[in-house]
């Protein structure tokens, strides 16, 4: 089975080793421009050199992503659980979400900046937090009310509690719904802290230095911090899709991936 | 004998529906006898379904009354007085076999090893001990089944309420369950209410077959089974056992011809 | 056999459950908007702390942080930029979501056809999907922002307008969640309806456009949905870089340098902001209406559209 797993990525790791030789010769051969693309090695001597100042920049940027998708997902988490206990709030609730969700939120990062102030921490977390409550919500509450009528006949049938049913039947039904909110939260995260710093604030984020290199056309730099930033991303993607194998093993789409 | 196990009198159910009231069954009395086997039968439409979740208290009647052991359907659902079991095994698929058997006991709050034990017991009363760490989807819908049954046994209900439980079940399969079930039966003392739409079933499975109309839904009649217990293979080899066939088919017949 | 699950007892009609709808979505549009006033009311009547206490307010509830309401509606009759004759916000706020909104439709239809035909293509080459699915799901953890300043830098060596710049990095947030749900439909025909079609001997083309490609409707629109917001948030954040004039992040930009003198401009920006998003998904979610028969739609509300999530 493993054995056959990493036959299955020879296809995507060619690719990407033969994408970057290819982008390599052709930025030497035609001697293009850093402003138009870098060349992958120029790329990573700027990661070096850059290393202190992008690595302090995306701690900072990571720490606030971080914390806005921990805010936003537990927010969303209690207002699901509400929405499913009291259906009248429900039934105003979930169409005012998904009307939300179908904003750009991320319009607010300038609003967060102006009430928490353009240095706090705590703008980036509400921009964030903001950001991932609606996906975490909708998900959510469309994962606990996913329990087919014979499922919850059957809890009937045992005198179960609400309390009960909840953990017993509609939470573990939710899982591979909030799994995927998950994956969209955690790349919303991402794209909302730095969205928001560059609406302004520490010159030590990625948000800002991304501005000020692109400002000066070190796009080196630019790339060098995309890089950790994707890096990032692609980090806390995997580490939910190992979670999700770890406690949704026996969910449909897990068992396929697996096989 | 003793008092039924379940008394219906003038028991009615009304639905509403976007056509105006339906009237799913209409003014139904009758009694089941402490450990008999009867069957609900008729057409489409009849309300044996929704019969049987009367006695559940999965519904209340809009009229009429229900008793289970002499009490309230409402205070016997909350003494766990009885079991469902669905067409669909409605096993919970994060749950392996002996974890999905355990579920009544964990929500009547039966400690770990006594429910372990009780588990490892209704498994083997099903033959399925080899599988008590697989999960659902692991087992073929005859398995599934046998699963749903053991977990529908497992907390000594004193009543078995199976909609159509074979009913998506091939016939070699299906045949052998029904000898299962007559096999624990006998084991178990349960009185067993059963939902079928085939008729050799409900006349193998019985003691009384309850023959039903549809628009409203009425009960036509009650037919006793005259077949020598225990059920064996050759029963169905039995004269009397075609006799019973055709006097159920005969009631049906006849109320098709009515409407 | 008569329903008999719980909700069949009270099935309700289909109007006075809308209405219903409506009702409680004004009551709690109603209550966020009280809560708003109230909040700024009690900060105002107890100095800026929670009542009883010395713990501060997180955010402030003056008229320059949070602007009454009314304030803000009224904000967006007066003119834009001070002087007797300038258009009013209104005006300007519509005019730069409708330059937005030609570079996120734009970007929504490119982006939607790639996602589409990616799509097709994966079904039909499992090695290109086995090769390129990796780099299809890592190409969202990149940050859009980060991209927008090269994009538009490519943009202008190419000789294009600086919107068809903005709606490429807006095509490159909305080409995924196509992508991903069209496969999925395109998946979705049980497989003895493929060898329904083999009996036949359909060829592969035939197969595509009779039967996957129909199957994958239902499940496109939901996807479509998501594009649509998508669209208009990578347009928006297109801008940001671009150094366009016009447009709604231009707009977002500027009103933010100046909201400590006028806040309810950028409160005006973003209540625009979001009617525009609001808007474009209306329209795709009308077209659904329009195209898909009650019976195939998937829910009213898009699903979640990751890969490995698919319900069997």
């Amino acid at each position: 089975m493993t054995v056959d797993r990493w036959r299955r990525a020879v296809p995507a790791v060619v690719l990407f080793a033969s994408g970057i030789a290819l982008w390599e010769a052709v930025v030497q051969v035609f001697d293009i421009k850093a402003f138009i693309v870098p060349a992958p090695s120029a790329i990573v001597a700027a990661l070096f050199s850059e290393w202190p100042d992008i690595s302090a920049a995306a701690t900072g940027t990571f720490t606030s992503a971080l914390l806005g998708l921990a805010l936003g997902t537990a927010l969303g988490i209690g207002a699901a659980l509400g929405a499913v206990r009291w259906p009248m709030a429900r039934e105003g609730a979930m169409p005012l979400a998904i009307a939300a969700n179908s904003t750009p939120i991320i319009v607010l990062a300038p609003v967060a900046n102006s009430w928490f102030g353009l240095l706090s921490p705590w703008s980036s977390i509400v921009v964030v937090a903001i950001l991932v409550f609606f996906p975490v919500m909708i998900n959510l509450v469309r994962g606990l009310l996913s329990a087919e009528a014979s499922e919850l006949e059957l809890m009937a049938s045992y005198a179960a509690s609400e309390r009960t049913k909840l953990w017993k039947l509609q939470l573990p039904g939710a899982l591979p719904y909030m799994f995927s909110a998950l994956k969209v939260a955690a790349a919303l995260s991402l794209i909302g802290a730095i969205v928001k710093e560059y609406f302004g604030g520490s010159q030590a984020r990625l948000g800002q230095y991304l501005t000020l290199k692109a400002g000066n056309f070190q796009f080196e730099e630019v790339w060098a911090a995309v890089l950790v930033a994707a890096a990032f991303g692609i980090g806390l993607y995997v580490l939910i899709t190992l979670a999700e194998k770890r406690f949704m093993g026996w969910h449909v789409s897990v068992r396929a991936a697996n096989v | 004998m003793s008092e039924p196990a379940v008394t219906l009198r003038d028991a009615s159910m009304v639905f509403d529906a976007a056509g105006g009231e339906v009237h799913a069954l209409d003014h139904i009395s009758l009694d089941i006898s402490d450990g008999e086997f009867l069957s609900l039968i008729g057409p489409s439409g009849c309300g044996k379904s929704t019969m049987l979740r009367l006695i559940g208290d999965l519904l209340v009647p809009t009229g009429g009354d229900v008793a289970v052991r002499g009490k309230p359907a409402h205070q016997a659902r909350l003494d766990r007085d009885y079991a469902m079991v669905f067409q669909a095994a409605t096993l919970l698929e994060w749950r392996r076999v002996a974890a999905n058997v355990e579920l009544p006991l964990e929500i009547m709050g039966v400690d770990t090893a006594e429910r372990e034990r009780r588990a490892a017991e209704m498994l083997h009363l099903v033959g399925l001990d080899a599988f008590a760490h697989n999960y659902p989807w692991q087992l073929s819908g005859g398995m599934q089944q046998r699963v749903s049954i053991a977990r529908a046994l497992v907390f000594q209900p004193s009543i078995l309420l199976m909609d159509e439980p074979f009913g998506a079940l091939d016939e070699m399969t299906r045949e052998r369950m029904q000898m299962e079930l007559l096999r624990i039966q006998e084991q178990t003392g349960t009185t067993i209410v059963f939902v079928t739409h085939s008729i050799p079933e409900a006349a193998f499975l019985s003691d009384r077959v309850a023959v039903m109309s549809p628009r409203p839904g009425r009960l036509v009649e009650v037919i006793d089974i005259d077949l020598p217990k225990p059920r064996v293979f050759e029963t169905r080899e039995d004269p009397r056992f075609f006799a019973a066939v055709t006097q159920v088919r005969e009631s049906l017949r006849a109320i098709e011809e009515a409407t | 056999m008569v329903q008999t699950t719980p909700s069949a007892r009270s099935k309700p009609l289909r109007s006075p459950h809308r209405l219903r709808t409506i009702v409680s979505f004004s009551l709690i549009v109603l209550t966020l908007a009280l809560l708003w006033e109230g909040y700024k009311w009690m900060g105002q009547t107890t100095g800026g702390v929670w009542p009883g206490t010395n713990v501060g307010l997180p955010v402030r509830t003056n008229n320059r942080a949070m602007p009454h309401l009314w304030d803000i509606a009224a904000a967006l009759f007066r003119p834009a930029r001070s002087g007797a004759n300038e258009e009013i916000l209104l005006l300007t706020l519509i005019k730069a979501g409708l330059f937005t909104l030609r570079s996120a439709f734009t970007g929504f239809i490119v982006g939607s056809a790639f996602g589409f035909s990616l799509a097709i293509w994966f079904i039909r080459s499992p090695l290109a999907e086995r090769g390129l699915m990796p780099y299809v799901v890592a190409s969202q953890t990149v940050p859009l922002i980060a991209i927008a300043p090269m994009v538009v830098i490519w943009g202008g060596q190419a000789g294009l307008p600086a919107w068809v710049s903005v709606a490429i990095i807006s095509s490159y947030l909305s080409f995924f969640p196509v992508a991903i749900n069209a496969l999925r439909g395109l998946r979705s025909p049980p497989a003895t309806a493929s060898e329904l079609m083999r009996s036949y001997a359909a060829t592969p083309r035939e197969i595509l456009t009779k039967l996957q490609i129909p199957a994958a409707l239902p499940f496109l629109f939901p996807a479509l949905k998501i594009a649509a917001t998508a669209s208009v948030i990578g347009a928006i954040i297109g801008e940001l870089p671009a150094g366009l004039s016009v447009g709604m992040g231009r707009a977002l930009l500027s009103f933010a340098s100046s909201f400590s003198s006028a806040p309810e401009k950028l409160f005006g920006a973003v209540l625009i902001a979001s009617l525009l998003g609001l808007t474009f998904v209306g329209l795709v979610a009308l077209l659904e209406r329009r195209l898909i028969p009650p019976t195939r739609r998937l829910g009213e509300e898009p699903d979640m559209l990751v890969p490995g999530t698919a319900r069997a």
